[in-house]
């Protein structure tokens, strides 16, 4: 037993890249078996993830070495107190968005094309994973182009034409990111002639003065502030959220947007550190800045929208500018706070995005001004949308109540009281999109509005979402479980021990 | 000082030669209207920066880094960047099958492949 736990970070990636294959192999034999396989290889990366993380609790951060070879030589897999609460948080969303699309995958997937559809699925997931725990920077940049261009084919899969467009320009946008981030890469690799992220963390102070070093630093800045769709380089995210199939967008809204803001955290404070980003190249208030125009700007366009999903999109551009606003604070409550809203983050959003895939899985129904009256029908999935969006809003005793209560005492703490008003009018100005829907669908007047079948989702699409809204409140509640993981894993980041 | 610019660029044009290929490369993918046009002007930029390793990389007079003889050495030059580069080919050839397939559905869709004529062809109801 104890063998197959040293092996499982390599696992937790070998067996869904087989996994994917397998489903291709299952579909060909019959298209049904394609999603049980998806399933059971989401699952078994799910509980995989779990283990690791209670061993890296008990046990201290694990390291495996690819191949039996040590670095510099080869790859390593790292996981600490820090990327193991993400990898759970990940899968966990993965595997709830895996269930939702038993039944949501028939809505914007046509029946031909769904083994593919899971293939691409499941890579996507797969490179994930392997971005969250390796520990090599090149390998981090293979594992962000896997999930990467499976995003862009999931977004064009679409039922929409306009799906394609999307698709096409979050390729367009992406590639030029990633591009960035290689060449950020070969910098930091000229400056130390090594790719392993703890060696970089070692011997990069030596050259914190090279123009070379903050080159890199703002090439891989700019490339992550494109891929997590950061204000103002935010334009491919609101048509590639609203246009692709419910399912992806559920999948990239928690899932791939979390991932890439884990990676960013990680190369700013265990490639770079928190030194050189407040002493060596002062950028944090830059980052606050930036974070604070992000929290505003996108909650007003979200203020604008009609469409569901483009408002939640926007939405998730103001929510990013929280965890980026952990980062321009970068003391140990305020990332306590990031971390935590990364985790609200994506479970809030996740059954926010569930709930507008069922609504259009039953009525139709895209626009938000057609939702009036809703919560007769669908009382059940109404109440899921009011909870998350509570949680969006940040009333207490909620998960987004904590994390931005933390996020306020940490910029109160480093006496930037002017950022935390802002935080307070982000949730004020979330509050205002978030509860014009609320409104609309329990006070609405119908108007004769003919709300087709007024019936609930199925259960599969209902049961992950229901899921996700209980987090929202059961995580607010018990609020000390993920900060006991948390809070060590800030201590790493801080370059504590 | 012009002539200091001047042996700063001979003596490193090869980064310089990196920088303007990349330069070409985004000037394609922001001031193209043809979606094919874009596509290659994401392959020259990702080109330019496959050069940069690959030139980085590079130790004048060296040779293969191919295992020598018990006792003999050999200066040779780094191989790792070349390796690296050899996934981000990958990469890069996978991105422009999928971004061709992507331009290909959207001319079978709306018959266009520019950008101005998208705007167009979406405009309309």
């Amino acid at each position: 037993m104890n063998a197959m736990i040293a092996q499982l970070p390599v696992l937790l990636i070998v067996v869904p890249i087989l996994g994917a294959l397998l489903i291709l192999l299952a579909g060909k034999v019959k298209r049904a078996f394609a999603y049980p396989v998806t399933l059971a290889t989401i699952g078994f990366q799910f509980t995989a993830s779990l283990i690791l993380l209670w061993s890296v609790v008990d046990g201290g951060t694990i390291r495996y070495y690819v191949g039996g070879w040590p670095p510099p030589m080869g790859i390593e897999l790292v996981l600490d107190a820090f990327n193991s609460f993400i990898l759970v948080v990940v899968l966990a969303l993965a595997l709830l968005a895996a269930v939702w699309a038993r039944e949501g995958a028939t809505l914007d997937i046509p029946p031909e094309k769904t083994v593919s559809f899971f293939v691409v699925f499941q890579l996507m997931v797969t490179g994930l994973a392997g971005m969250t725990i390796t520990g090599d920077l090149f390998n981090l940049y293979v594992f962000l182009e896997i999930s990467s261009i499976a995003a862009y084919t999931l977004v064009a899969s679409g039922r929409s034409a306009r799906a394609l467009i999307a698709g096409f320009n979050y390729l367009i946008l992406g590639s030029i990111a990633a591009g960035f981030i290689v060449l950020g890469i070969g910098y930091l690799y000229v400056a130390t002639g090594t790719l392993n992220m703890g060696e970089l963390a070692v011997m990069l102070p030596a050259s914190y003065g090279l123009a070379t070093v903050h080159a890199a630093f703002l090439f891989l800045m700019i490339g992550f502030s494109i891929k997590v769709a950061f204000f103002p380089l935010h334009l491919w995210l609101p048509d590639a959220y609203t246009e692709s199939p419910s399912v992806v967008t559920i999948l990239i809204a928690t899932a791939t947007s979390k991932v890439t803001a884990y990676a960013m955290i990680r190369v700013i404070f265990s490639v770079f550190t928190p030194q050189y980003i407040t002493e060596s190249f002062p950028v944090t208030d830059v980052i606050l800045i930036i974070a604070a125009i992000a929290i505003i700007a996108g909650a007003v366009l979200a203020i604008a929208q009609d469409n569901l999903k483009r408002m939640l999109a926007y939405s998730s551009i103001s929510q990013m500018g929280y965890i980026m606003f952990a980062l321009g604070v970068a003391n140990q409550v305020a990332l306590e706070g990031g971390l935590l809203h990364i985790m609200a983050h994506a479970v809030m959003k996740g059954c926010l995005f569930m709930v507008a895939g069922m609504i259009i899985y039953r009525t139709g129904y895209t626009a938000i001004s057609q939702l009036a009256g809703l919560s007769r029908t669908m009382p059940i999935t109404c109440a899921a949308f009011a909870l998350a969006g509570a949680s969006m809003i940040g009333i207490p005793p909620t998960i987004g109540f904590m994390s931005k209560y933390y996020l306020v005492l940490g910029a109160v703490e480093a006496s930037q009281y002017l950022a935390a008003a802002v935080l307070l009018i982000g949730s004020l100005l979330a509050a205002v999109y978030i509860w014009r829907v609320i409104e609309l669908m329990y006070f609405g007047d119908t108007h004769g509005n003919d709300l087709h079948s007024g019936r609930e989702a199925p259960l599969s699409m209902l049961v992950p979402a229901l899921i996700l809204a209980g987090a929202c409140l059961i995580l607010g509640l018990f609020v000390d479980i993920p900060l006991e993981v948390i809070g060590p894993a800030v201590t790493v980041l801080l370059g504590g021990s | 000082m012009i002539e200091d610019m001047f042996a700063l660029f001979l003596t490193r044009y090869n980064y310089w030669m990196a920088i303007i290929l990349m330069l070409i490369g985004l000037y394609a993918l922001i001031a193209k209207q043809n979606l094919v046009k874009k596509i290659i002007g994401l392959n020259i930029f990702q080109t330019a920066i496959f050069l940069f390793y690959i030139s980085f990389a590079d130790v004048s007079g060296g040779t293969a880094p191919i295992y020598t003889a018990e006792g003999t050495s050999a200066l040779y030059v780094n191989p790792l960047p070349h390796v690296l580069m050899l996934t981000a080919i990958v990469v890069g050839v996978s991105i422009t099958a999928v971004a061709l397939s992507l331009v290909v559905r959207i001319y079978q869709e709306y018959q266009v492949i520019d950008e101005d004529g998208l705007l167009e062809v979406m405009r309309r109801p």
